[in-house]
């Protein structure tokens, strides 16, 4: 059976394409940017390709407000230390609690030395109050820092009105895009955003390289000093085959951003039609009406998500959960507690993440495996019985 | 996702004694929902004989969740009270060849519930002193609530200290930065308190020395030696462990870690840790060896 991956927001396949394009530059294209020679100017030629290609898809004014990364983790930790290095008479970071621990964990470092950082709360659906948002903006804040979509739920924050509004008092504004890019039509230069962070294997590139993008004008300081690649603003010498797989991976992007709004919507839609409508006392999380059109986040009353993910992944169907047992940690999915999902439903949800290599008969093999898998458990688990939860159940230390 | 070894997994696939039992006078309910996990265990105990005729499971929870409870299910049939009384939780851990450190307290949930089951048997109150802390050392496994335990029993000053005490912080040193937490958080209370603690200051950086001001003899240098190991051999009796000098070759110092410490990951960690002690104590670099790097001449 062939196996059925529904975690594209975990990460992608490299499209083949894209692994056409670097494997020259491991073998004869392996010379330094940075050369005089022929071997080097040929790289420099070839980054300079990518770096449009990059800008095309995120919409950017200037190709040199592109910045290679090595990831999306440190795009994200140089936008926000950058801002704070910049302006050390504002000492105040605003986030949101949903945010990818590449910002969260940060910003907890960041209240340790401290600095002062405001997160947003969220509503039930995983949305933001913008009137609490504007009440913050002060003459102290350094950046705020908001992620597009959120990578377990999809849910899409209105990013471009919450640049603005920073943008009128001064504000820098930086958004965590690494699910939306690729997802999402972007077009920063009709946007007030200053710094975006982007990760290719996020969108059918290699993993390890990033981006950030740096509008022009916008107070800087480097993250890693040394050398003058990237015009000093991230030294280190290029990791010239994935810069060009990335541009190759935005130029596709960008040719089958029709595809991801409409086919790939049409699959999602219909994978959680059809698991809703099959199953009772489950539910979708997340601002369902407002999201990326690959991702569902589904929560499964009274089981645990790891234990779907262990059945589902023996029908060879890869997905993801936000239970505490697949984290590692101790509490379930942050983002399913800061929305308020009570700890019976957060402990089983699962995300299907899709990407434009799913089919429909895939989705239709995954509707029909997962009811069962859903009342195996249930017959298990203690808070159910016959065909509905059961209330007495209360064990000590709960 | 975790390595799972083959018996968790066929019991994860095919879980023994699912579901209610039809008769059952025995019912221990625990879990704690915030951490994924809670377990029904229903037992069947023979009133005159008490002897477990039947034990069957409902359980909420990951994959080694439901195979621990399978597990007990197995193993508590048949016994008598008494015996049952007896299993652990590494027995389960043991009957299913082992689970990950991190899935360890699903074990422990598992004797829970069969003393809950059994004290619920018997008409008594079960209660329960369990309280899990945040995981801090995951190669170890090793939770805030313990190394909090220890730092305060021993006055612990120094991540290494914790180290040697309780295993965490010997493996991938991620969890350095959690065990200052704990450490500062103790002192702060200890001050608090009015108790005086030496600061955790940052020891002066020990005096490499060139020129010894006094050469000690062989004898004396063996015999501070043995001072220092035998300072460090309560710790690693905790751990079931010992420590031997064997040889002392110039600068190379051999000896025989046993028990628990040979040949795991904290070997080295603790070698170290009396390499440092060594160096202070003897005024002179010198370098810790297992017997097993000896150069035999
Ligand atoms: C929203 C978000 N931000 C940041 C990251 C981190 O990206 P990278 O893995 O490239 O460091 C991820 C990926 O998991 C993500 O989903």
């Amino acid at each position: 059976m062939e196996p059925i991956y529904l975690d594209n927001n975990a990460t992608t396949r490299v499209d083949p394409a894209v692994v056409e394009a670097m494997l020259p530059f491991f073998t004869e294209h392996f010379g330094n940017a940075s050369s005089i020679h022929a071997f080097g100017s040929q790289v420099g030629k070839a980054l300079k390709k990518a770096r449009e290609q990059v800008q095309g898809l995120l919409g950017a004014e200037h190709d040199s407000e592109i910045i290679f990364t090595s990831c999306g983790t440190e795009s994200d930790s140089t936008a926000i230390l950058s801002a704070l290095k910049a302006q050390p008479e504002r000492n105040t970071v605003i986030t949101t609690v949903v945010e990818h621990p590449a910002i969260l964990s940060l910003c907890e470092w960041l209240e340790k030395e401290g600095y002062v950082v405001h997160k947003l709360k969220v509503d039930k659906k995983g949305r933001l109050d913008l009137d609490e948002y504007k009440s913050l903006l002060h003459d102290r804040v350094a950046i705020v820092s908001a992620m597009w979509a959120n990578n377990e739920t999809g849910t899409l924050f209105p990013v471009e009105t919450m640049a603005e509004l920073a943008a009128e008092r001064g504000i820098m504004f930086h958004t965590d895009a690494v699910q939306a890019v690729g997802k999402l039509p972007i077009d920063l230069k009709s946007t007030k955003i200053d710094l975006l962070s982007l990760s290719g294997h996020k969108l059918h590139a290699p993993k390890g390289i990033g981006v950030l993008y740096l509008r022009r004008g916008c107070r800087f300081r480097p993250l890693l000093r040394g050398g003058h690649q990237e015009r000093g603003r991230r030294a280190g010498t290029e990791n010239s085959a994935s810069i060009v797989g990335l541009g190759v991976a935005c130029e596709l992007a960008r040719q089958h951003m029709q595809t991801e709004q409409h086919v790939v919507r049409h699959l999602r839609d219909k994978l959680e039609m059809g698991l809703l409508g099959q199953i009772s006392h489950c539910f979708a999380t997340g601002d369902t009406a407002n999201r990326l059109p690959n991702t569902c986040n589904i929560a499964f009353e009274y089981i645990e998500g790891e234990a779907i993910l262990l059945l589902l992944n023996k029908l060879g169907i890869a997905a993801s959960s936000g239970s505490a047992c697949t984290s590692g940690s101790l509490e379930p999915s942050h983002v399913m507690r800061a929305m308020g999902i009570p700890y019976t439903a957060a402990h089983g949800t699962i995300r299907f993440s899709l990407s434009r290599y799913n089919t429909e008969p895939e989705v239709d093999r995954v509707i029909a495996a997962v009811p069962p898998i859903i009342a195996q458990l249930r017959k298990l688990s203690p808070y159910w019985k016959d065909a509905a939860p059961v209330k007495e159940f209360a064990p000590a230390y709960a | 996702m975790w390595e799972y070894s083959d018996k968790v997994r066929e019991h994860f696939f095919n879980p023994r004694n699912s579901g209610p039992l039809e008769g059952a006078n025995g019912i221990g309910d625990v879990g704690s929902i915030q951490c994924g996990d809670a377990l029904r265990l229903m037992l069947k105990v023979d009133p005159e004989s008490e002897r477990i005729e039947a034990a069957h499971f409902q359980t909420f929870g990951c994959g080694s969740a439901i195979a621990s409870s399978s597990a007990l299910t197995e193993i508590v049939k048949g016994m008598s009270l008494d015996e049952a009384l007896k299993v652990s939780n590494q027995d389960i851990a043991d009957y299913l060849d082992g689970l990950p450190p991190e899935k360890m307290h699903c074990s422990v949930m598992g004797r829970e519930a069969l003393h809950a089951a059994i004290a619920n048997f018997r008409g008594e109150v079960w209660s329960d002193d369990h309280e899990e802390g945040a995981l801090i050392c995951k190669c170890f496994a090793v939770d805030a609530t313990l190394i909090e335990e220890v730092v305060r029993a021993n006055n612990l000053h120094t991540v290494q200290e914790v180290t040697f005490y309780t295993k965490a912080g010997g493996g991938c040193a991620a969890c350095h930065e959690g065990i200052e937490e704990i450490l500062a958080k103790v002192s702060a209370e200890r001050a608090g308190l009015g108790e005086v603690s030496p600061p955790p200051a940052c020891p002066a950086a020990p005096e490499l020395p060139k020129a010894q001001p006094v050469k000690l003899t062989s004898v004396q240098r063996i015999k501070k030696i043995e001072a220092v190991l035998e300072s460090v051999r309560p710790m690693l009796q905790r751990d079931h462990g010992d420590i031997e000098l064997v040889e002392v070759q110039g600068r190379q110092i051999y000896v025989h870690l046993q028990g628990a410490c040979a040949g795991c990951m904290m070997e080295a960690a603790t070698l170290g840790g009396i390499q440092q002690k060594l160096v202070e104590a003897l005024g002179e670099l010198v370098q810790v060896l297992p017997v097993s790097q000896m150069k035999t001449a």
